[in-house]
């Protein structure tokens, strides 16, 4: 057998997981199992008890609440992927999550499992980050919230305790009208990406930005907002030349040097992708209006 | 030393009950205890899609599944595609017909996965086909007479629709 051998337990309550990691010790959550199987079959981890969440009652939703999509941990990919919801409430995510994997694996993995993982070019990592999402967990003192800035402690590693449980996501959404765009660079359709960008604009009646978001994905340890960026684009009319300045200052970020790309082609992708995806959120705009 | 579970499946419309390790994988749950062996592992973990099964009609790697977790659940393998001992899908004929398999290894994941594809899509663009074929590797063909095969296939299949054995058309199942 490819895994190592581990006690397995499929609880059925988010309570009854709290309460387990809270007594196992070297204990592993399993939610789609797309990234957790593969490190199991290949004996990078080696947990003494694997807790299934397939189980879990009530993990598994999508919902508008106070101006923001409510997404459970356990909802699969594949749900956010057809979700008309989130198409009309979180365009962005509908973009980004059709470049996960395959549909073999959007079908079961998980936005939890996504979030957990903490892969640094994930494309839900990047939209979480995009969208200041806020990560909600539970633990033996309860459910708290966490802003999705401070959900990254440090390379693929969540800002939880041992015994707590990520229960799901809060997206705010953007008005309607808004411009979005994902754009990556992966070798193949289904990769992860070596740099990926996330852009949300809105604009004035005249054309100007009065708001951005610019993320970049697969730069380092986490995704990195763009904030000067993001500062320069107000009061600006989204133009190729313009934008090319603007965002020729995001070489000089760090960069991650590994064998898909050294960090000087990171930097360059970081000038490129950002000024593709904010064009493409402004034609959007733009289309919008005309329709 | 290895812990246990009883499980009951279905697979291909035929219901098994079996005792298995937790930590067996489900594909070598369907190859070992259950001989099926039409389910092929490249990889096994969860790059290549040979492994490709349905899971209540939804397209799962199971070298990325335990086989505990496939406790009351419905599956679809490669053997439960054809109607008959007899007679091929339409699938498997148009690729048959057009030369869309060399030595056969990643066409049962490759078949699985398009089952569900044409199911949801019943007619796809070439691009829709290499895209939803995008998770599966093939070393031998270049993939251009799979995706010929996949087109043909949608033609033939809205011809003479035929339900795969065991293959719940419509339903999917929510699983929180």
């Amino acid at each position: 057998m490819k895994p190592p051998p581990f006690s397995y337990h499929d609880p059925r309550t988010a309570a009854d997981v709290v309460g387990l990691l809270g007594t196992l010790d070297n204990a592993k959550l399993l939610a789609g199992g797309q990234s957790l199987m593969p490190m199991l079959n290949m004996r990078y981890v080696l947990p003494d008890h694997v807790i299934d969440l397939n189980r879990v009652d009530g993990l598994s939703y999508i919902r508008e609440r106070g101006g923001a999509l409510e997404i459970g941990a356990m909802t699969r990919q594949r749900d956010i992927e057809f979700s008309d919801l989130v198409r009309e409430r979180c365009p962005l995510m509908h973009e980004a999550i059709r470049q996960v994997g395959h549909r073999q694996t959007r079908n079961r993995g998980t936005l939890g499992g996504s979030l957990c993982h903490l892969d640094p070019s994930a494309e839900l990592v990047t939209v979480a980050a995009a969208v200041d999402a806020k990560v909600t967990v539970t633990g033996k003192n309860g459910a708290r919230s966490i802003d999705f800035a401070a959900f990254p402690a440090g390379y693929m590693m969540p800002a939880i305790e041992l015994d707590e449980l990520v229960t799901g996501a809060a997206f705010p959404c953007w008005p309607a009208g808004h411009g979005f765009a994902f754009v990556e660079f992966a070798r193949r359709h289904g990769d992860f990406a070596i740099v990926s960008a996330a852009a949300l604009i809105e604009e004035d009646t005249n054309g100007r930005v009065t708001r951005a978001a610019v993320t970049l994905g697969g730069m380092g340890p986490a995704p990195v907002r763009a904030s000067e960026v993001e500062r320069a684009l107000i009061g600006e009319t989204i133009e190729e030349k313009r934008l090319r300045e603007i965002c020729e200052t995001l070489r000089k970020l760090d960069a991650v040097d590994d064998i898909h790309a050294p960090s000087s082609y990171r930097q360059q992708l970081a000038t490129v992708l950002p000024r593709r995806a904010l064009l493409q959120a402004h034609q959007r705009i733009a289309k919008g209006k005309r329709s | 030393m290895s812990e246990t579970r009883n499980i009951a499946v279905t697979v291909n419309g035929k219901r098994y009950e079996a005792t298995v390790p937790v930590r067996l994988t489900l594909a070598d749950f369907l190859r070992h205890q259950l001989g099926l062996t039409g389910t092929h592992l490249g990889c096994e973990h969860g790059v290549c899609g040979a492994c490709t099964i349905l899971l209540d009609g939804l397209s799962v790697r199971s070298c990325l599944m335990l086989a505990v977790q496939a406790g009351g659940h419905d599956l679809l393998t490669v053997e439960g595609i054809a109607p008959s001992a007899d007679q091929l899908h339409p699938l498997q004929e148009a690729f048959r017909d057009n030369h869309g398999l060399q030595c056969g290894f990643c066409t049962p994941g490759i078949l699985t996965t398009l089952i569900e594809l044409l199911r949801d899509n019943p007619d796809p663009t070439e691009q829709e086909i290499r895209i939803g074929i995008s998770g599966n590797l093939c070393r031998c063909t270049g993939y251009q007479n799979i995706v010929i095969a996949a087109l043909d296939a949608a033609k033939r299949m809205k011809m003479s629709p035929l339900p795969a054995r065991g293959e719940r058309s419509s339903e999917r199942s929510e699983r929180g």
